[in-house]
């Protein structure tokens, strides 16, 4: 992973939650993330996949620490995030924004698309009002949202249109860096195809950035430059989009690959059959965490955890077979 | 074995009628599968309520026919409907979680089913609850049958409401949205399962999504449905390689795919505009806002659906379907008698 032009660098993140049994109980760690390392260069998209539990959210918020990581460390343009004391976080924040999942529990239903949108701004105390007022016209247009919009409330949208007010909202600070958390994942097939577009077009006009997290890989395939792979906290592979695409090694990530189901009736697909469920990340598989379902286990898989390795340029996997 | 005609479902709400299904008919054979696909609020879940009588007021069935093995549902009283149901016709459901009892362990909820169709003892009926869960292969049944809900995955919960559905062997199960919440390699494990219960049980499946992938996967006939319509009806390799409703083209174009090279960011095919409302649906085809084939003829009047090809079914001017003038459509007169009764 070259660090040259990397907007983020994220090295050794780990996220343990406390999980308090009973009032006297030890308490125990659910180690949501735990030990994960990425770079994310600058205008590029990195894309983030895994299944539920796996930590591909709790990185996400970690990144902007809207949830404090527990170690590790996030450098943002040379800037080593979880060393700055709150208010110069605060300030850091007006660079890095977030689009959530779900855009009906996201934005504020007492609020105006105008308030919410000019919230950021207010905030950071950018501009005067006059200022402000142009600026969440101009960034609502860009959206795709006309000036009609401005007084009405999140309610009188459809899903589709509010995901359009969430990015105007995040982009009214002219950020560098968006995570988009599951951004679509809430929408139809059509509407889905509209936003993945919108968020295209504004980051080439933009030069944004960002850490794109899906549970689909159909969808990071159009839009992601690279694409990470997340198992029960841990990264198993890492490469440019088209590589796993091509030459997927982790067995993980064949799997995921094999369980897309293709929209054509003659490409039913054969599958590696996965043995058993998901673990709960309170009580991870020792050695590698995926040898409870891997079909290829061996005993060292049990014993010991695989390194991340470069098996190939950017071409990164954790397991013992490659 | 399922014959569905010109089935309608009006919710009569404070602001208005809802016409949820309108005119929507097909067939499904014992040991075969029907897609029924749409995006959200095109009457696909509303349809299989319709055909388990379980429609939610204000909506009510208000005219067509729902035949299954021989009889008409929607003539049956309601004691006579309780019969049928979970014995012969079940559903499961998109969130399994929310379907169980969490007071209860699976087991006995799996073994009340048979209880509440059969004349069984307690042990026999969980003996067969315990045999059905083998059937949907929950690992180490005798002891996930004394679990409580909270207590299995995800993935094992919807296999246990699969047991559920068919411990009493019925003819059909309709399959709303079964997978939606489950993880992708867990959504595959469901969809296998389902495949193969369907061979061995000889079931006629009505599955409901939204997911073009797994309808291509595991349907033999597709239905789309649009705004309370069904807009083309065909068999699954006609619908993907051989679509002719504007709709299901442009739904196809937009699904994005597992494409292996090409330059990348790869710009998605959209369906410009949104899904129409239901109460201010102005007459001639809900598609017509949408439609890049769009002409004045489309907006004079319903739709009728055409045959096309010996199995294809498609409701689009642009294909040669006439046009109904709005006055002389039946369906306003019998709404009329459907609110007055």
């Amino acid at each position: 992973m070259a660090t040259t032009q990397a907007l983020i660098v994220v090295r050794d993140l780990k996220k343990y939650f406390p999980l308090r049994r009973g009032l006297f109980g030890e308490p125990a760690w659910v180690r949501a993330v735990d030990g994960v390392s990425f770079t994310i260069r600058e205008g590029e998209t990195l894309g983030l996949v895994g299944e539920s539990g796996c930590g591909k959210t709790t990185t996400g918020r970690c990144l902007l620490r809207l949830i404090e990581p527990t170690s590790g460390a996030v450098h943002f343009d040379g800037v080593d995030l979880l060393r700055l004391p709150p208010r110069q976080m605060r300030a850091m924040r007006r660079h890095m924004q977030i689009i959530f999942q779900d855009p009906y529990a996201s934005l504020n239903p007492r609020m105006t698309v105008e308030e919410i949108v000019e919230e950021p701004l207010r905030i950071h105390r950018v501009g005067t009002a006059a200022e402000r007022r142009a600026r969440v016209r101009e960034v609502l247009e860009e959206v795709g949202l006309s000036a009609d919009a401005l007084a009405r409330y999140p309610h009188e949208f459809s899903g589709g249109q509010r995901q359009r007010i969430a990015i105007a909202r995040a982009l009214a600070l002219r950020p560098r860096f968006i995570v988009a958390d599951e951004p679509v994942s809430a929408l139809d097939v059509s509407i889905q195809a509209q936003i993945v577009n919108l968020l295209q077009d504004l980051q080439q006009r933009y030069r944004l950035t960002y850490l794109f997290i899906s549970h689909g890989l159909a969808l990071l395939g159009h839009l992601a430059t690279r694409i990470g792979v997340m198992y029960l906290g841990k990264l198993v592979e890492i490469a440019p989009t088209e590589t796993l695409y091509r030459r997927p090694l982790h067995p993980y990530t064949q799997a995921l690959l094999q369980a897309v189901p293709e929209p054509d009736p003659d490409a039913r697909s054969q599958r590696l059959p996965l043995r058993g469920e998901l673990p709960s990340p309170l009580h991870p598989p020792s050695g590698c965490r995926f040898h409870t379902r891997c079909p290829f286990v061996m005993t060292e898989c049990r014993e010991a955890e695989p390194p991340l390795k470069e098996v190939e340029p950017e071409h990164w996997v954790a397991c013992f077979l490659v | 074995m399922l014959e569905v005609r010109d089935l309608r479902t009006y919710f009569f709400t404070d602001r208005g009628v809802v016409k949820a299904v309108e005119g929507v008919s097909f067939s499904i054979a014992p040991g075969r599968t029907l897609g029924l696909v749409g995006e959200s609020g095109c009457g696909k879940s509303v349809t299989a309520l319709s055909l388990m009588r379980l429609v939610p007021p204000p909506g009510r069935i208000v005219g067509g026919e729902i035949l299954f093995e021989g009889r008409n549902l929607c003539e049956l009283s309601e004691e006579e409907m309780r019969r049928i149901r979970g014995a012969r016709l079940a559903m499961i459901f998109q969130d399994p979680m929310s379907a169980l009892n969490p007071v209860l362990t699976v087991g006995f909820q799996i073994a009340e089913a048979v209880l509440a169709h059969e004349r069984v003892s307690r042990r026999e009926a969980f003996e067969r609850a315990i045999a059905m869960m083998r059937e949907v292969a929950i690992p180490d049944p005798e002891r996930r049958a004394r679990s409580y809900p909270h207590e299995l995955s995800g993935g094992l919960r919807q296999r246990a409401l699969i047991a559920m559905a068919l411990v009493c062997r019925p003819a059909l199960l309709i399959a709303d949205e079964p997978t939606t919440a489950l993880d992708v390699t867990i959504q595959a494990e469901i969809l296998d399962l389902l495949a193969r219960l369907r061979e061995h049980f000889r079931l006629a499946l009505l599955l409901i999504t939204h997911d073009l992938g797994i309808v291509a996967q595991t349907a033999d006939e597709v239905a789309v449905m649009y705004a309370g319509r069904i807009v083309e009806y065909a068999p699954v390799r006609e619908i993907f390689h051989n679509p002719q409703h504007p709709y299901t083209r442009g739904l196809l174009r937009c699904v994005p795919r597992l494409v292996i090279s090409g330059e990348r960011p790869r710009r998605l095919e959209t369906i410009e505009g949104t899904v129409p409302n239901l109460l201010t649906l102005p007459p001639g085809c809900p598609f017509a806002d949408r439609c890049p084939e769009v002409r004045p003829l489309c907006r004079e009047g319903e739709v009728e659906m055409i045959q096309i090809a010996p199995a294809h079914f498609v409701r689009c001017v642009a294909r040669g379907s006439p046009i109904l003038p709005p006055s002389s459509a039946p369906r306003d007169r019998e709404q009329v008698r459907a609110r007055t009764s």
